[in-house]
């Protein structure tokens, strides 16, 4: 890393930087993939592979939303409390059969994120401050409306989402493999997904050029916060237990590692889908990784927040360029 | 309308924009002392004033910052950290236990103030990163969590958090003091007219051939030096190094700061403003607390209500003043 932030760069080495930073997650991914094989016993196993899969599925989830709003030069603080109120509001509803409870929860979400869209595209809040009141007041009040206490979730279809299996891949990675596809299609594929990085790219000549900014921003919180909601019923449904208090705390910190991680950048204007997908698997692999090796969950920590900082450093060196 | 009246209106809305707070505050001590015959006594007023001093202390830097344009996430797990670094220290006596987690805090400050100053990257994921780091290294000191340091019975640096003089608790002491010191610092030093500088246009400063860097750096090592102190009252108070407190007190902080009428943008800003904030987080805490009935969490609700309303004004004023 010291070599790629020294003063003076010649053309070439930029454009390392450049490939590093679009193409950096997925080399760190196969050569710790490497190191594992040598140092790691059963890492092949198909026990740990998918162990490692439906872990890392809640964060992934997030992420992809997550990614959306930064690509609009925006942040979502709010995810982990918007995963609390669909913990909080699934075991409620159950009664009335889990498709019925799995949509009450998803409009939960859909209500937070026109929540914080409304904040940053009608009133102009910036996003960290706008989705910083829904993280505060979110978990609060899905600890009111469960009255703050764990409930277990006996409904014999959540607990067969959450732990059965299609042709040995588990249900809730096949939820989050679908999601993947489908906003990688909407990236790529529609109107949306074009505007909403015009929309980060510069947002003043997005406006310019009648693109609908508000109803785009309003649109990605929207989303982002769905997301967090579906995030919220698979993680529900693995732990077979509603615990609004714990449930999702600290994934916005993960959510936006794995984005910047898999190249997104900050700044906006660009989204990566499998970028984020990878950021995500690499974060998740790498807990694992020095877990398993009997490396502390402290050090592990420090070294995630080593990792965010050089993965920004990496992408300012494209930038500059 | 006419410009005179549009400049009166504008000046009214600023004037809200900088003491609303206070003026909802003492509404708040008012009918809280009408309503309640214990809310409104020395006893409960003392206590309150002690617990609020850990947040207005950490405040104070998070107020530095913002004026500056930045953000510091990093301040809640730096205080655990100092916390947990003053507790261990105590036992080399009361001065090693003010220095050391002080030493510590702004250490991490500096990095966080070069990386953001120096290498221009984004405060907000910098200080993320630093959020993880301090509190990875909290765990890491304390075998992840599970040994709790206490400081011995008879040091003299417990007075730093448990000591009164003439009736008024040492940490408020310290947060009057602070805040004195720290409203000339903004308002009259040479250190403060760059900070509003910067906040209120980063080329500008440049261009002005301000020390922009420098600045930078320094806010950020102030910061962390500040929520570093809070920590140290904090385990002076609390007699121990508590590991799990902490978590979200910088997301506290920041909604002190923005009731207190100091804009996120930057460029804008009182550090008195700030602490009419944190004060009315707390009465209002308080407030619940003596209705009785309710659930603590309504508590939280009731937080990020007060601040989406805040912001929602202080946006719809600031272009009210345009």
């Amino acid at each position: 890393m010291s070599e790629v932030t020294a003063g003076i760069r010649p053309g070439s080495r930029a454009h390392l930087v450049g490939l590093a930073r679009d193409y950096g997650v997925y080399v760190a991914l196969g050569l710790l993939v490497v190191v594992n094989l040598a140092i790691t016993p059963n890492f092949l196993s198909v026990d740990n592979l998918r162990t490692q899969a439906v872990q890392v599925v809640p964060v992934l989830v997030v992420a992809l939303g997550m990614a959306l709003v930064i690509g609009t030069k925006g942040v979502d603080l709010s995810v982990g409390s918007v995963m609390a109120l669909a913990t909080a509001m699934l075991p409620m509803y159950l009664g009335y059969g889990p498709v019925v409870a799995v949509v009450i929860c998803l409009a939960v979400g859909a209500a937070a994120g026109l929540l914080n869209g409304s904040l940053v595209a009608f009133i102009g809040v910036q996003p960290i401050v706008a989705t910083l009141a829904l993280l505060v007041g979110g978990r609060g009040l899905a600890l009111v409306i469960s009255g703050g206490q764990l409930r277990e979730v006996r409904n014999p279809e959540i607990r067969e989402l959450g732990a059965g299996s299609a042709f040995g891949v588990p249900y809730t990675v096949l939820v989050a493999v679908v999601l993947v596809v489908l906003v990688s299609l909407l990236v790529s594929r529609t109107t949306f997904g074009r505007q909403l990085v015009a929309v980060g790219g510069n947002p003043r000549a997005a406006e310019f050029a009648g693109l609908p900014v508000k109803r785009v921003l309003l649109g990605v919180y929207v989303l982002c916060a769905v997301l967090a909601a579906i995030a919220g019923v698979l993680a529900t449904a693995r732990l077979t237990a509603s615990d609004p208090s714990r449930l999702g705390e600290l994934i916005e910190l993960s959510a936006i590692t794995a984005v910047v991680v898999g190249g997104t950048p900050l700044s906006g204007g660009r989204v990566r889908v499998l970028g984020t997908v990878a950021g995500a698997v690499l974060m998740q692999l790498i807990t694992a990784t020095l877990i398993k090796n009997d490396v502390p969950a402290s050090v592990a920590q420090m070294a995630q927040a080593l990792i965010i900082v050089a993965a920004v450093l990496v992408q300012r060196e494209r930038n500059a360029s | 309308m006419s410009t005179s009246q549009q400049t009166r209106s504008g000046a009214l809305a600023g004037l809200v924009q900088r003491h609303g707070a206070l003026g909802v505050l003492v509404l708040l001590l008012v009918v809280g002392g009408l309503a309640f015959d214990t809310f409104l006594t020395a006893y409960n007023l003392g206590n309150l004033a002690v617990q609020a001093s850990f947040l207005a202390v950490i405040a104070l830097g998070m107020t530095m910052v913002i004026v500056s344009g930045g953000i510091d996430l990093s301040v809640g797990s730096v205080y655990a950290l100092s916390g947990v670094l003053a507790a261990y220290s105590a036992r080399w006596g009361p001065i090693a236990a003010l220095l050391v987690p002080l030493a510590v805090a702004a250490a991490i400050g500096l990095v966080q103030g070069l990386l953001v100053g120096r290498a221009k990257l984004a405060p907000f994921i910098v200080t993320l990163g630093g959020l993880l780091f301090a509190r990875g290294l909290l765990q890491f000191l304390t075998a992840e969590g599970s040994e709790t340091y206490l400081v011995p019975r008879e040091s003299a640096f417990l007075q730093l958090g448990q000591g009164s003089v003439l009736g008024v608790g040492v940490p408020v002491l310290i947060v009057v003091l602070l805040y004195a010191v720290g409203g000339i610092v903004l308002q009259r030093t040479r250190f403060g007219m760059r900070l509003f500088a910067i906040g209120g246009g980063e080329d500008a400063a440049n261009l002005m051939g301000l020390p922009v860097t420098s600045t930078k750096v320094g806010v950020y090592v102030l910061s962390a030096t500040l929520a570093g102190l809070a920590g140290t009252m904090n385990a002076a108070q609390l007699g121990s190094g508590v590991t799990v407190i902490g978590v979200g007190l910088e997301l506290n902080a920041i909604a002190a700061v923005v009731i207190g009428g100091t804009l996120l943008a930057g460029g804008m800003g009182s550090v008195s403003g700030t602490l009419a904030g944190v004060a009315l987080l707390f009465v209002i805490q308080d407030l619940i607390n003596q209705v009785g009935g309710f659930n603590s969490n309504l508590q939280a609700v009731v937080s990020g209500a007060v601040l989406i309303t805040v912001v929602v004004l202080q946006t719809l004023l600031s272009r009210a003043r345009r």
